[in-house]
């Protein structure tokens, strides 16, 4: 029988299987290959809360999504069109993403008794004998057994043959997709360098995948995704968490200061320390401290000594950290705090996305203690992001926030990745030694932008002390007195709006730039508004897209481009909290369309939202 | 490195910030020996940061011609880590108070003095919360009246020497306010000790708990119930040293040297003896208690263990020589590429 080849724009495949399965290896190899290959792409791992939750059970299921097109892509995919499945409980677990028609791949194995019993469905239920699926094309396949079987005479023991069942799939998966499977045999050649007999056994169990789309007369359909038509350039794949990290080094390199990373391990923010540890040849002091408060502690204490400061938790550490952070805003010195948000209140849903921790960043001290914040959109924005955040610190010396959350951090999209020159520099001057006969050092004497000078212990006659009680303007001395202690919150508030001076204009992302409707976005929903828009306007709806990457303070043109507009949409991952803020500040009506499930926007949501405004 | 032009002395630690301790307050006599002795100590005045955390002792780096900071409560510790980790060459002092360090703070001191940054960290212990006006803190005895407790503290106390011993500290010493000389020469042994030194300052609050310290300062009893301890001399207290300290086994036991027991088989001070500063740091007995033994002051114990900054810097340098020095282009980079023309 032979095969057809149909070309497809775009596809979403989720794989799907107990956390022991490897499935986050599949579909990272998968995605690196479609990103060799030039496809758009944009992925998604969701991984379970337990770390070892049993296996077969639902509470086990991890999943990979990953989405590639020869179209340009924004977001790992509303739902998929593939499904791979390496049990009943994955099956379970996301059938619900599926779209109508779509593909089921499912490994036989996992649905035997034991397997659909774990996965909770009733006694003598098998979805893939009952008719249930009908609306999917479902391909069996006994992963297991054909694992076995290529292995049968390699010596090895069940356990580790059954650890190459991936392998299998991913054979299987290149074969339907029609792809070039070198760059996975390159790696695997690498990750078992010292293992020669395993990387024979997993190349075999990858081309026992493969052959079998070949050679069973199952299948008669493969696909192919073209290349997209990219922006030229030199492309590697990212991770969120894996770009803040290097924006954190890039911008220490570029600001010829030594990065001090202190921190406490939380989910979603623990691959950034994972990262930054591995580069200590950069000079990267990385500081695992005893809780969140003494790793922002720490960091103040770094800062304070001349160091790049970088602390990161998500909202439960971030909390911990208030008292603290304001003081370095008494301090007026250098810090960067990194909010990988999660799911809250309280420990919340700590592998869920939730956008709720804008207010906290804004509001989230005793006293008013302003600070910069600045958010990340996609995966490989965080870069530009987190590097922006250090700039911000030291150039106007304070505290900002990077905010970032679980969808972004763990999510990857193929980056243009930037040369070291090219990057915008970033201006240091610690304050000079003087001498006796100078006169007397004022620390919290301002420059134009209303900053102070950065002088660090080690100057000959800069003594000087600080300290989180009210500082008299310029000595820096304590004071009590009132009216000083108005003017020096005033000044902080003008300090950080003066930043504003300092940013680039908000420009509009898509669509006209005077119009019915603008959605107005921040950090990670990015790519459903945009996908969003991106069809709204194919189909003639008058809507354009703004996403906002400085929220404290807004771009200085950000009033006027709202006023250009009938309806204001703020689709937020929260109950409402930058609208909150714009509508404080610009008193403009704007809508707030809001979803708090853990979970993103789909694009598909967001085009329904603006058809029913513009209808 | 540059060397300092004049020689400094104890007025050029002195800032022009009025001291604003009451008047009569131990804290005065500290500052005095501290701006004292490090004169002595050859440091460049602008290589001294002072940390401290709140309450009545962390008002101390306002009055200190050095660069100083004023944190938060409980935190002196955890920000001088971050400093000394990142400026080793600093000489980086910590003033805390019993309640800042061994109560608010109590989780970043252990943790300080397990991965042994070299730090001084100064412990006035008034056995009282002074700044907020007279509770009882965690080095308050059982039974302490004060506004938070009028009928008495029902919190067991804190043995600062136990608990330092405890978190492995690498040196711990003993001094108080009223003795100048001895807290001239230990704050000296404490900044040559590198590592996490903790001195732990009796001082008295004349405002909400005076006379706490009593029994160790005054004529009258000062001689009975203090034990100045000095590595290589006989444990000897007492009027004219009249008694001594024997170990029998692990059991401390008071000689009378008056009544024909031999001074030749007293214990022999070490201060590098780990067994023997456990046992010290338990000489801790309510000084009202019959049969107590008189409380120790000196170093009970130091140790050389490597400092966290050092290890810190060492790996740094290991993976420059490994690695080479970070090219950034390269990390931007990574190991996979594609090009789209
Ligand atoms: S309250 Fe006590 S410790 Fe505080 S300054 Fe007054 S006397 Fe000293």
């Amino acid at each position: 029988m032979s095969t057809t080849l149909e070309t497809k724009k775009n596809v979403a495949i989720m794989f799907a299987g107990d956390s022991g399965d490897g499935i986050q290896l599949t579909g990272t190899q998968f995605t690196d290959t479609a990103a060799l290959l030039g496809n758009d792409i944009s992925t998604f791992p969701n991984f379970p809360a337990e770390i070892r939750a049993p296996q077969g059970t639902l509470a086990g299921v991890s999943g990979y999504q990953l989405h590639f097109g020869s179209v340009e892509i924004f977001t790992p995919g509303d739902g998929c069109d593939v499904l791979v499945v390496m049990n009943a409980a994955a099956l379970k677990a996301n059938l619900k993403g599926l779209h109508t028609g779509g593909i089921i791949i499912a490994n036989t194995d996992g649905f035997d008794i034991k397997n659909l019993k774990l996965a909770k469905y009733p006694d003598g239920v098998n979805p893939l004998k009952d008719g249930s699926l009908e609306k999917f094309k479902v391909y069996e396949i006994d992963v297991t057994k054909m694992t076995r079987t290529a292995l049968a005479d390699s010596g090895m023991g069940t356990k580790e043959i059954d650890r190459s069942k991936n392998m299998f799939v991913l054979g299987f998966i290149y074969w339907m997709y029609n792809r070039d499977m070198s760059n996975s045999i390159a790696f695997l050649q690498e990750k078992f360098k010292k293992r020669p007999d395993l990387i024979e056994a997993n190349l075999k169990v990858l081309k026992a995948g493969y052959n079998y789309g070949e050679t069973t007369e199952t299948f008669n359909a493969r696909y192919e995704v073209k290349a997209a038509k990219m922006q030229k350039g030199e492309y590697r794949n990212i991770m969120g968490n894996q770009a803040a990290a290097l924006g954190l080094i890039a911008a220490a390199n570029k600001s010829n200061l030594s990065l001090f990373y202190g921190t406490y391990p939380i989910t979603p923010a623990s691959d950034i320390l994972h990262e930054l540890a591995k580069y200590k040849n950069f000079g990267i002091r990385t500081f695992q401290a005893e809780d969140e408060i003494a790793a922002v502690c720490s960091t103040i204490g770094a800062s304070f000594g001349g160091s790049l400061g970088v602390t990161a938790s998500s909202g439960p550490g971030i909390a911990l950290k208030g008292e603290a952070i304001g003081l370095a805003t008494m301090l007026e010195i250098p810090l960067v705090i990194c909010n990988i948000q999660r799911g809250g209140p309280s420990t919340g849903l700590p592998t869920k996305t939730e956008q709720a921790d804008l207010l906290q960043a804004m509001y989230g001290r005793n006293g008013e203690g302003p600070v910069a914040i600045i958010s990340a959109s996609t995966p490989s924005d965080c870069f530009d992001t987190a590097y922006e955040a250090c700039r911000i610190a030291v150039e106007h010396m304070t505290p900002v926030f990077f905010l970032s959350d679980g969808y972004i951090a763990n999510g990857s999209e193929p980056w243009i990745f930037p040369s070291a020159k090219d990057l915008k520099p970033i201006k240091v001057d610690y304050a000079k030694a003087r001498n006796p006969e100078d006169a007397k050092f004022l620390p919290y004497k301002r420059d134009e932008k209303l900053v102070r000078p950065w002088a660090i212990p080690g100057t000959k006659g800069l003594e000087h002390r600080v300290g989180g009680i009210e500082k008299e303007n310029e000595t820096g001395n304590i004071s009590y007195d009132p009216d000083n202690h108005e003017l020096m919150v005033n000044l902080r508030a003008q300090k950080i709006e003066r930043i504003a001076d300092y940013i680039p204009l908000q420009q509009i992302d898509n669509g006209p730039a005077k119009g019915k409707l603008l959605i107005l976005g921040w950090g990670s929903t990015y790519g459903s508004i945009k996908t969003a828009v991106i069809e709204a306007l194919s189909e003639g709806y008058e809507v354009a897209h703004a996403h906002v990457r400085y929220l404290n303070p807004f771009p200085k043109n950000l009033g006027q481009i709202l006023s250009n507009y009938d309806t204001v949409l703020m689709p937020e991952i929260n109950s409402g909290q930058l609208i909150k803020m714009v509508r404080d500040k610009y008193l403009i009506p704007a809508i707030g369309f809001n979803k708090v499930k853990g979970m993103p926007f789909t694009s598909t949501e967001i085009k329904n939202k603006i058809v029913e405004l513009l209808k | 490195m540059e060397t300092q032009q004049a020689a400094l002395s104890a007025k050029d630690f002195v800032t022009d910030q009025d001291v604003r301790w009451c008047p009569g307050c131990g804290d005065y006599s500290i500052l005095k020996q501290v701006q004292t002795v490090l004169p002595d100590l050859g440091i460049p005045r602008e290589n001294i940061v002072f940390v401290s955390g709140i309450g009545c002792s962390s008002r101390f780096p306002y009055y200190m011609e050095t660069f100083g900071m004023h944190s938060i409560h409980g935190r002196a510790t955890a920000v001088a880590s971050g400093l000394k980790a990142t400026r080793p060459e600093l000489s980086v002092w910590i003033v805390s108070g019993d309640g800042d360090s061994m109560s608010i703070g109590g989780n970043h001191l252990i943790h300080l003095l397990r991965r042994n940054f070299d730090v001084n960290l100064l412990i006035f212990n008034n056995e009282i919360y002074g700044l907020t006006k007279g509770q009882y803190s965690p080095a308050s005895p059982e039974g302490k009246i004060t506004k938070s407790s009028p009928m008495g503290s029902i919190d067991h106390p804190f043995n600062p020497a136990a608990l330092a011993l405890g978190a492995d500290a690498t040196f711990f010493a003993r001094s108080m306010d009223r003795d100048p000389i001895h807290l001239r020469e230990i704050l000296k042994r404490s900044n040559a000790h590198k590592g996490s030194s903790v001195v732990e300052i009796y001082q008295n609050c004349n405002v909400f708990n005076d006379g706490a310290f009593e029994v160790f300062t005054e004529k009258g009893t000062k001689k009975m119930e203090t034990l100045f301890v000095e590595t290589g001399k006989p444990l000897l207290f007492g009027e004219g040293q009249n008694k001594g300290i024997k170990l029998d086994g692990f059991t401390p036991r008071v000689v009378d040297l008056t009544s024909g027991e031999s001074a030749n088989d007293l214990w022999i001070h070490d201060e590098r003896d780990r067994v023997k500063a456990q046992i010290l740091s338990r000489f801790f007995d309510d000084p009202k208690k019959e049969n107590h033994l008189p409380r120790p002051f000196g170093i009970f114990y130091q140790e050389d263990r490597f400092c966290y900054e050092d290890a810190l810097n060492a790996q740094i340098e290991d993976a420059v020589k490994a690695k080479g020095k970070g090219d950034l282009d390269a990390l931007l980079r990574g190991k996979n590429t594609w090009s789209i023309n």
